[in-house]
């Protein structure tokens, strides 16, 4: 049994107005059971068959409302597993799982746009997390960074939210938020962390089904834990003078904790080594190998945008379809 | 036509594709957006095209799993399709060869769009709309043998398959000239100078160093297959690195494990066996 969340087969299908399930008669499922017994010959014959019967969801089918975040944004997406993490803590399943500290993930940034690789950040810290063996983590939120936070060619919220749902359609744990988004000025990242935090812990029902009724706890179920996730150059920019408060970088790695990706030219040690907080509180933070070497910058898709290039497998299929269609990227040095 | 002085191009790229990464399709997107950008070319489709269950690589899966995979990875792509002849035949079969199928077969069926006007003769209420397009299909192809010619394919691949031309015995010293002689290759490299000095190093490259276009891919985008077996077999997430479907389809089928990497150790590359058979001979 694959140690990671089950398999996710949830985006919507065109044929079903539910969510396409693997084991079901498909019509994948249908064709596989042609091919296991064809003969080479009549696989080229089964093929067209497959175009005809696998389709992906146009973007039409997504603005027209059924977008799955649009469901879900009333309830963050943990709730709706705090039974199972509760379910996995009180069973003795393994005990291992009973003593996993449930921890969320917070990616903040510009998302300018959304990339096929701030969405591996998240696969591959949550990899990290559960192969260390302490934690589960049990979901993911992109926070797109403030308007006011002026940085160059930054487009705006409304967009960079919309297409960071578009690229989390197909994602059953990671939602975006635009709380941060929406605020009237721009905020300090530990303020982004507190909020979540709070929110966390006030959404989720957990404390009390875990009260009620479990025999052989040994004590009380660990309290989930918000995780500020980032790649390795975020960590270094701790180091430049005045960009962040020496108190923040403490609470953040005090109180919260950091899961840092690693990102080629980036030394993680190195920058935990060379400064005295980071030091103190290293076991805080995570460090993530990213066995893909994966540079996809926004700011070379936006170039690449500017000069009329493909951006194509850089990011989903959705996005680059909503950026063609709000003409957003059109030239370098705009909006 | 506007496009009368451009040559026409199709790209092909052969491997394994075991399985199809997104890094295998942005070759394709590089590759167009360059070929497009010198004005001399137009890319008008791309071919992929899987080997053989017959080249024996090591940890090889079924043909028809990687062909199906490939297929879903493109569904979305107006250009880009999946050519199953190479891995249908019962041996493995030389890229060089491949290339030829396949400019034979746009060589074909260019030539069938010229020989239309003479065959169309239905009698009865068809004609009058066969004599039309009878007078079409002969301006239109009086036009294109004029100016447009048969579309040229394109060996497309990255600095591994160019500098592996430098591995002993893997290919045949013809076939190299063949490809960059009669077809063209074009290379997508991150580390450009690499490529160029190994063109530099090669008397055959360096004389058909025009053929050979390298594209640098500034965004490093590593996603190699055999990374992503690793991460498969040591249950980590491979979602965005393939396309979604790819990754369900894999999943769903539990196509790579440990045992599937076993598959063909011990057993000689194709094209080592071949060239040892012909040594022997």
């Amino acid at each position: 049994m694959n140690p990671r969340n089950p398999p996710v087969y949830n985006w919507r299908h065109p044929f079903s107005p539910q969510r396409y399930r693997p084991n079901r008669s498909t019509p994948v499922a249908q064709t596989r059971a042609h091919l296991q017994h064809s003969s080479p010959q009549q696989m080229q014959i089964r093929i067209p068959q497959i175009l005809h019967a696998v389709e992906c969801p146009t973007l039409g089918s997504v603005l027209g409302g059924t977008v799955r975040s649009n469901e879900r944004s009333a309830q963050p997406p943990w709730s709706s597993q705090s039974g199972r993490v509760a379910a996995a803590a009180s069973v003795n399943v393994a005990d291992k799982m009973k003593s996993r500290i449930p921890v969320v993930l917070l990616a903040c940034g510009s998302f300018n746009p959304i990339t096929n690789m701030h969405l591996r950040l998240f696969e591959v810290a949550r990899d990290h997390l559960h192969q260390t063996g302490r934690y589960q983590v049990i979901g993911g939120i992109i926070s797109p960074v403030n308007d006011n936070y002026g940085k160059k060619d930054l487009v705006a919220a409304r967009h960079r939210v919309a297409m960071a749902r578009l690229a989390l359609q197909t994602s059953d744990w990671i939602q975006v938020d635009p709380w941060e988004s929406e605020q009237v000025q721009w905020m300090e990242t530990v303020k982004v962390l507190r909020h979540h935090h709070s929110e966390l812990l006030r959404s989720l029902p957990w404390k009390e089904g875990l009260d009620q009724g479990k025999v052989d706890s040994p004590g009380p179920a660990a309290v989930p834990e918000l995780k500020l996730l980032c790649g390795a150059d975020v960590l270094k920019t701790f180091q430049t003078p005045n960009l962040w408060k020496d108190k923040h970088i403490q609470e953040i790695v005090e109180k919260f904790g950091l899961v840092c990706v690693d990102r080629a030219g980036h030394d993680p040690k190195g920058y935990i080594l060379g400064s005295p907080i980071l030091q103190r509180y290293q076991d805080n933070i995570h460090l993530a190998r990213e066995p893909v070497q994966n540079e996809i910058s926004a700011t070379y898709i936006r170039r690449a945008l500017g000069q009329g290039q493909s951006v194509k497998y850089l990011l989903p299929d959705a996005v680059i379809a909503y950026i063609k269609e709000h003409d957003l990227y059109t030239s370098p040095g705009e909006e | 036509m506007e496009n009368s002085e451009k040559t026409e191009v199709v790209l092909l790229a052969c491997g394994s594709f075991n399985p199809i990464t997104n890094m295998h399709l942005r070759l394709f997107e590089l590759a167009k957006d360059y070929m497009n950008g010198t004005g001399k070319y137009e890319v008008i489709k791309g071919i992929i095209s899987p080997v053989g269950d017959a080249y024996k690589k090591k940890g090889l899966i079924s043909a028809h799993h990687r062909v199906i995979m490939a297929e879903l990875a493109t569904k979305n792509s107006k250009w880009l399709e999946v050519d199953t002849w190479e891995s249908l035949q019962q041996d493995w079969i030389e890229t060089a060869t491949v290339l030829r199928h396949h400019q034979e077969k746009l060589e074909a069926s260019s030539c069938d769009q010229q020989q239309d006007s003479p065959v169309l003769e239905r009698p009865g209420r068809k004609r009058k709309w066969a004599e039309q397009r009878q007078d079409f299909s002969q301006k239109k192809s009086l036009e294109q043998t004029k100016t447009k010619g048969v579309p040229k394919v394109k060996l497309l691949c990255g600095a591994d398959l160019l500098e592996s031309f430098g591995v002993p015995n893997l290919w045949k010293g013809e076939d190299i000239a063949k490809i960059v002689g009669d077809y063209g290759l074009i290379c997508i490299t991150r580390a450009g100078n690499d490529a160029q000095k190994f063109i530099y190093e090669s008397d055959v490259l360096w004389k058909h160093q025009n053929n050979i276009h390298l594209v640098n891919e500034w965004i490093t985008n590593d996603i190699s297959s055999t990374k992503i077996r690793r991460a498969l077999r040591r249950g980590q997430s491979i979602r965005y690195l393939v396309p979604d479907l790819v990754q369900e389809y894999i999943e769903k089928h539990s196509l790579y494990s440990s045992e599937s990497e076993e598959r063909n150790v011990g057993v000689i590359l194709a094209p080592l066996q071949r060239k040892t058979a012909e040594a022997d001979t």
